[in-house]
């Protein structure tokens, strides 16, 4: 394949790519962080217990997240095409991610906000904090460095499945490697694939860790 | 001779004994409900006790005794199964949601691990009841930074608490009780976790305050150190039940449960070198010395009794260990000494013990 040719189709994919990413991680995330706070307050005993709808809550989530990414994809269809109007395409295939993502950030915010030491939340209940206030000034503030790593490894792992949605002709960079890479046997299509996939995440990852790393005051800093 | 200077009792204006108290625990108890293979656990037990206005007041007991249920029940992070806790008159239990937030307010806490946000500064951290409370920037800011004068942390507003030593950790969550000027301070093993120079260092800031602010605290510890160092009075709570409670010096001079003892011996300074220890029996064989403690006290904290002692026992009287003391303000020294086992010495030292006021515990006998 021509360079030219090969490049100006790495930037249209790679837009594609961080279309679908974007917008299923920020969706996903509006949806899911409020769920995994829910997740990780709702319990016995806790700031608003509702041990039931917790459960239940827990089974949706866990359902999602054991039901293979593809078969994901094809399940839900005529969910897709009422929301997107279509089944085809970018647009469309940032439904099944979103609907993956959401129990995916659910489940990490839940871990992230249960590692926050019980004796804070006991702290601020001792200063007439109401459970809102728990929630945003003592849980989401201290877990925000683990929030940030959570989020990484959404926008990582939304990166690897966005290439699983050339199934439904979402395109994007994964979809570019297995069309050309693969099925037309172009080896240097794939190396170019690959190689932009590992910089992206790389790129993403060093730039979560470099946030969370910032937030994080946990620690005494040295030099 | 001149009067003895006992300490007034500390705390405000108020007499500590005839004003209304600031706590009251009424026919407390506390009953854990059983989960699954646990058993309902009564945690409290019938308690009565008053936490007198403007004091320091202690609250001391083996780990597991209940200190810390008991102390929760003041501000309703925890809710008693029977009776009732006052606070400043008010019943705690029976107050809304929102009245509870109102009440917690005025009573200040603070922790063993001291619960600092790690994602905020120190200035931060204090301010925090003060934004929980709705404040403006512009009046948090007047209040935080004397605050962190008083605590001697003027110069470390803009530190994150990992950046702190643990004194220094406790001195803000101490500012931060403190924030929305409370009337009530409670502490729940606010000194365990730090050296006993540290300790010191923190006991005596809870004095300043008690003393400048007129603060009653309400401490819960298992070490008599920081009861006698800074208590004016003091409840023993044993499995549950207070075992006995008073002005800690009384309790200290004349302890009544057998919880309260072993509390006292496992004080650094109130039992005798090992050495001795171990050679001494419960019986006098002929030949043998009597070992006695003597406590000094109010009257007899200064007058020359060990030098008249000799003189009217008729024997030698052998100084074994000694200690001078305060507690709860007032002084007080003890005295080991020896003397014969004879019946005709021991007789006559009871009389000048009756005579004089000076309190004696025989420990043992030995040669
Ligand atoms: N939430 C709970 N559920 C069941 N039992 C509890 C609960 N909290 C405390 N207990 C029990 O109540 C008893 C008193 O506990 P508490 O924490 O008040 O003791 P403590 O005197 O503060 O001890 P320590 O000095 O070790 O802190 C303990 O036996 C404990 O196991
Ligand atoms: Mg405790």
């Amino acid at each position: 394949m021509a360079p030219e040719m090969l490049l100006s189709l790495l930037t249209s994919t790679l837009w594609q790519t961080v279309q679908m990413v974007v917008v299923a991680g920020v969706i996903g995330t509006a949806i899911g962080l409020p769920i995994g706070v829910f997740l990780a307050t709702s319990g016995k005993g806790e700031l608003f217990p509702a041990p039931l709808t917790n459960r239940i809550i827990g089974l949706i989530v866990n359902a999602t997240r054991s039901t293979p990414f593809i078969i994901l994809v094809v399940a839900i269809i005529p969910f897709t095409r009422l929301v997107a109007g279509t089944s085809i395409g970018t647009g469309a295939a940032i439904v099944p991610l979103t609907v993956a993502t959401i129990p995916f950030v659910a489940r990490l915010i839940e871990a992230a906000i249960r590692e926050v030491d019980k004796g804070l939340i006991e702290a601020a209940r001792a200063m007439g904090a109401t459970p809102f206030q728990i929630v945003t000034k003592v849980l989401l503030a201290e877990a925000r460095p683990s929030i940030t790593m959570a989020l990484t490894l959404t926008i990582v792992s939304l990166i690897g499945y966005s290439a699983m949605v050339g199934a439904v002709g979402g395109g994007g960079l994964g979809d570019l490697g297995i069309r050309y890479g693969y099925q037309r046997f172009m080896p240097e299509v794939m190396l170019a694939v690959v190689l932009v996939l590992i910089v992206l995440v790389q790129a993403v990852q060093s730039a979560g860790d470099a946030l969370a790393r910032r937030f994080d005051k946990r620690h005494r800093k040295h030099g | 001779m001149a009067d003895i200077p006992t300490a007034p009792p500390p705390g405000g204006p108020l007499p500590a004994d005839t004003a209304p108290p600031m706590v009251a625990f009424e026919q407390v108890s506390k009953v854990y409900a059983a989960t699954g293979s646990q058993a309902a656990f009564t945690a409290l037990d019938d308690i009565n006790y008053s936490v007198p206005r403007g004091t320091i007041t202690g609250i001391i007991g083996r780990s597991g005794a209940g200190k810390s249920t008991l102390i929760r029940l003041v501000n309703g992070l925890e809710k008693p199964t029977g009776g009732r806790v006052l606070v400043d008159g008010t019943d705690v239990a029976a107050q809304s949601e929102s009245a509870l937030r109102t009440l917690r307010r005025s009573v200040g806490m603070i922790f063993q691990h001291f619960n600092l946000l790690s994602s905020r500064t120190v200035f931060d951290n204090v301010a925090m009841p003060l934004e929980i409370a709705g404040q403006s920037p512009a009046e948090i800011k007047a209040r935080v930074a004397p605050l962190l004068d008083l605590v001697g942390l003027g110069d470390k507003a803009g530190r994150y608490p990992a950046e702190l030593s643990g004194g220094q950790k406790q001195r803000v969550g101490i500012a931060r009780a403190l924030a929305t000027s409370p009337k009530l301070l409670l502490s729940d093993e606010a000194t365990s976790a730090l050296d006993p120079e540290t300790t010191l260092q923190i006991l005596d800031l809870l004095k300043t305050i008690n003393h400048d602010l007129g603060l009653t605290v309400l401490l819960i510890t298992h070490e008599m150190d920081v009861i006698k160092a800074v208590t004016s009075h003091v409840a023993v709570l044993d499995q549950g039940r207070v075992a006995e409670s008073g002005r800690t010096f009384d309790v200290f001079m004349s302890p009544q449960h057998a919880t309260t003892r072993v509390l006292l011996s496992s004080m650094p300074g109130s039992g005798l070198p090992d050495a001795i220890q171990r050679r001494l029996k419960p019986t006098p064989a002929a030949g043998d010395n009597v070992l006695v403690r003597l406590v000094f006290f109010g009257k007899t904290a200064n007058q020359p009794l060990t030098a008249r002692m000799a003189s009217t026992l008729e024997a030698d009287v052998n100084i074994i260990a000694g200690a001078i003391d305060e507690i709860g303000g007032e002084p007080c020294g003890t005295l080991v000494v020896a003397y014969p086992a004879d019946p005709a010495v021991m007789e006559r030292a009871a009389q000048f013990y009756q005579q004089t006021g000076l309190r004696a515990e025989v420990l043992g006998y030995g040669a």
